[in-house]
């Protein structure tokens, strides 16, 4: 009874972390670029929504859209003036102006409300299933169907549609891609805003299961969705899910043992763990490196 | 061009600068007169930065009180003065703040700052000046008593101090509850509920009741749940969350969202309008705070402050508010006992403080400086505080 609860906490955890993860690996997929700024993205999201909800007195549904459609627009604009014209430059440039840009906005966010921390409204009056004695509120039902929605919607775009095909056509080989008609910059920038949507809805989503939002967010849950993208497979978004999950589980089982100030050490263990003994993750093959 | 325009300007504005900051000290010391008609009193609070709110509320407080004691003939005939420095809620901030009252101004005595740690920053200066400090809010015992457990001197304060509300809380829960089996979820990242849990578990042991569970936290965490599935588990009647409002609001939340309905009890960290925002007022029903003072105890000292308190700010005080106030009359009765408005004079009688009357209690000091007082036991009653009792040391 115990262990179903803590089953249930691990995987609205993990559903939270799954789909920021999603993000980070579609990124990383095409452009091999690990975006530290996703986490920030996924805290203005969460932003967008308080505002949304609070302000214009929407409710979850209209303030889940609206932050996805604000966060999509705003990857766009981060690429295109941070990312865009590193392109061509070393992946450490990129990388470090990743953290640049997360820092900009942090702090940017800070300048702009203050760094007090904001209680997220109930938008859905609280009700509890027993489900065999472990109590199921509908928030963690919410969470997992909308992280699981998502994530089928975008294996659809990724596999079925002429933007998937480009993205995937990019991700394989850039200068091919360019060759055969492809339009690289606008299926960067469709990867980035499909991305940053997913971190608006878990940005959201996190502020109603959780309550509190403030502009320091998103490193922890930045954060710990690269861990479960590199956990799954980094570029792999069925991977992304699944080391999402894996460690919103695995984190609430440490926990249940007692050891919960260990919690945040045993994620980056897994992290350390994976990259010495499976650095292509669980769902990565081993590739070699073309020469 | 360009550059040197740059530079030009930037001289002459710092020039500017320098100029008006000269005519400012000049006018201060214009003012100031040693053994006037005035007593300057320092006042070193967080006026920005981080917990601006514990020092702006303080300041109002402190302000009431003066402009009170000012109306009614001041201290031994001195009207009070006041000279106020924002410490930014940052311990080199507060440390300079002093070194400039103590040194510059030749303040009487400096009331501040409202947080421990901005407190034990100032001891130092405190005592090489000889300038009593009395902090209207530090908690900590570390604020008068040194790590070799000898006591800082010129250190005094006017809340009482940490492991006490762990003892009151295992008191009442004992007593007043009767409760039997507690579990105590502690921030593992703060020495304040670390203390707090200590003299918890210490108490509530020797009260007769057994401690089931005990768990931490640390702070900046957003999911308990997990931890809180494991102490539901052992079947505790109550439990003890001392911690800050920010994870206490997430902690009630998710407590009564897993199900658990018994009592739950943390201490004046738990202070402030947020816990409702982030906890709900219904999950906030059945758990109880200790806190410094209540707007509605229903003494007589107390409700005469909130009423004037009310008149000036149209609303009703915080324990911050009490705590500043009852600081200003807990000096002003030491500075008139003593007679003069030398610093170690005022250390003695302040030393010598025995049964004073003050808005949040009586008031008396022990040998390390910690205050005898009583604490207020308060409600949460759907998302309002409503008093309780009030528990005598």
């Amino acid at each position: 009874m115990e262990w179903i609860q803590q089953l249930i906490n691990g995987i609205s955890l993990g559903s939270i972390y799954a789909l920021i993860a999603l993000g980070y690996t579609m990124v990383y997929g095409i452009i091999k670029l690990i975006n530290f700024a996703h986490g920030d993205v996924f805290m203005v999201g969460s932003f967008i929504g308080f505002y949304s909800i609070t302000v214009f007195n929407l409710g979850f549904f209209p303030a889940l859209i609206i932050s996805m459609a604000a966060c999509a627009l705003f990857g766009v604009i981060i690429e295109r003036i941070a990312y865009k014209r590193l392109r061509n430059a070393t992946r450490i440039a990129a990388l470090i102006t990743a953290i640049g840009v997360s820092l900009l906005i942090e702090y940017g966010v800070i300048y702009i409300r203050g760094a007090q921390p904001e209680a997220y409204p109930d938008v859905f009056a609280y009700r509890t299933f027993d489900f065999l004695g472990a109590q199921i509120s509908i928030q963690s039902i919410l969470i997992l169907s909308v992280s699981v929605i998502l994530m089928i919607l975008l294996q659809f775009i990724v596999h079925k549609t002429k933007t998937g095909k480009a993205m995937r056509a990019v991700s394989h080989d850039t200068e091919a891609a360019k060759l055969m008609g492809i339009n690289v910059d606008n299926t960067i920038s469709a990867t980035f805003a499909i991305g940053s949507a997913l971190a608006g809805a878990a940005g959201v989503i996190f502020g109603v299961y959780y309550t509190k939002i403030d502009p320091l967010m998103g490193i922890i849950p930045g954060l710990k969705a690269f861990i479960a993208a590199v956990l799954g497979g980094i570029g792999i978004i069925p991977g992304a899910m699944v080391g999402g999950l894996v460690l919103g589980v695995v984190e609430s089982i440490v926990s249940a043992l007692g050891f919960s100030l260990w919690r945040d050490a045993a994620a980056f263990i897994i992290l350390i763990l994976i990259l010495i003994f499976r650095p292509s993750g669980i769902f990565g093959k081993n590739t070699r490196e073309k020469v | 061009m360009k550059k040197s325009k740059f530079a030009s300007l930037f001289l002459s504005s710092s020039l500017l600068i320098g100029i008006l900051a000269g005519c400012g000290s000049g006018e201060e010391a214009g003012t100031s007169s040693e053994g006037g008609d005035t007593i300057k009193i320092g006042v070193n609070l967080e006026l920005s930065g981080a917990v601006a709110s514990y020092g702006s509320s303080e300041l109002d407080g402190i302000n009431l009180a003066v402009e009170e004691i000012n109306a009614d003939g001041g201290i031994n005939g001195k009207e009070i003065v006041l000279e106020k420095v924002d410490n930014k809620s940052d311990a080199a901030e507060a440390t300079n703040a002093a070194i400039k009252l103590t040194s510059q101004d030749k303040v009487a005595a400096i009331i501040g700052a409202a947080t421990s740690g901005n407190s034990v920053a100032q001891v130092q200066i405190a005592a090489d000046s000889k300038t009593p400090m009395i902090s209207p809010s530090g908690t900590s015992p570390s604020v008068t008593v040194a790590d070799d457990g000898s006591v800082n001197e010129f250190t005094f304060r006017t809340s009482f101090i940490d492991p006490f509300q762990g003892t009151v809380a295992a008191n009442f829960a004992a007593n007043e509850l009767k409760v039997k089996n507690a579990a105590v979820f502690a921030d593992n990242a703060s020495d304040y509920a670390k203390g707090l849990a200590a003299s918890f578990i210490t108490d509530f042991e020797k009260a007769g009741g057994s401690i089931v569970s005990e768990e931490s936290y640390v702070a900046k965490d957003t999911d308990f749940r997990s931890t809180l599935t494991r102490i539901k588990a052992t079947n505790p009647d109550f439990i003890f969350i001392p911690g800050y409002y920010e994870e206490v609001g997430l902690i009630v939340k998710q407590a009564r969202e897993l199900g658990i309905t018994v009592p739950l009890m943390g201490a004046d960290g738990w202070d402030s309008p947020t816990i409702v925002d982030l906890a709900g007022a219904d999950a906030l029903n059945n758990t109880f705070i200790i806190n410094h003072y209540s707007a509605e105890d229903p003494d007589g000292k107390a409700k005469e402050f909130a009423d004037k308190y009310n008149e000036k700010f149209g609303k009703a005080p915080n324990s911050f508010n009490a705590l500043g106030y009852d600081t200003v009359y807990l000096l002003k009765d030491a500075v008139e006992r003593a007679g003069s408005t030398d610093g170690t004079k005022i250390k003695e009688a302040l030393e010598a403080t025995d049964g004073l009357e003050l808005v949040t209690g009586l008031y008396s000091v022990d040998d390390k400086h910690h205050p005898v007082k009583s604490a207020t036991i308060l409600e949460f009653v759907d998302g309002a505080q409503v008093f309780n009792t009030k528990v005598n040391p």
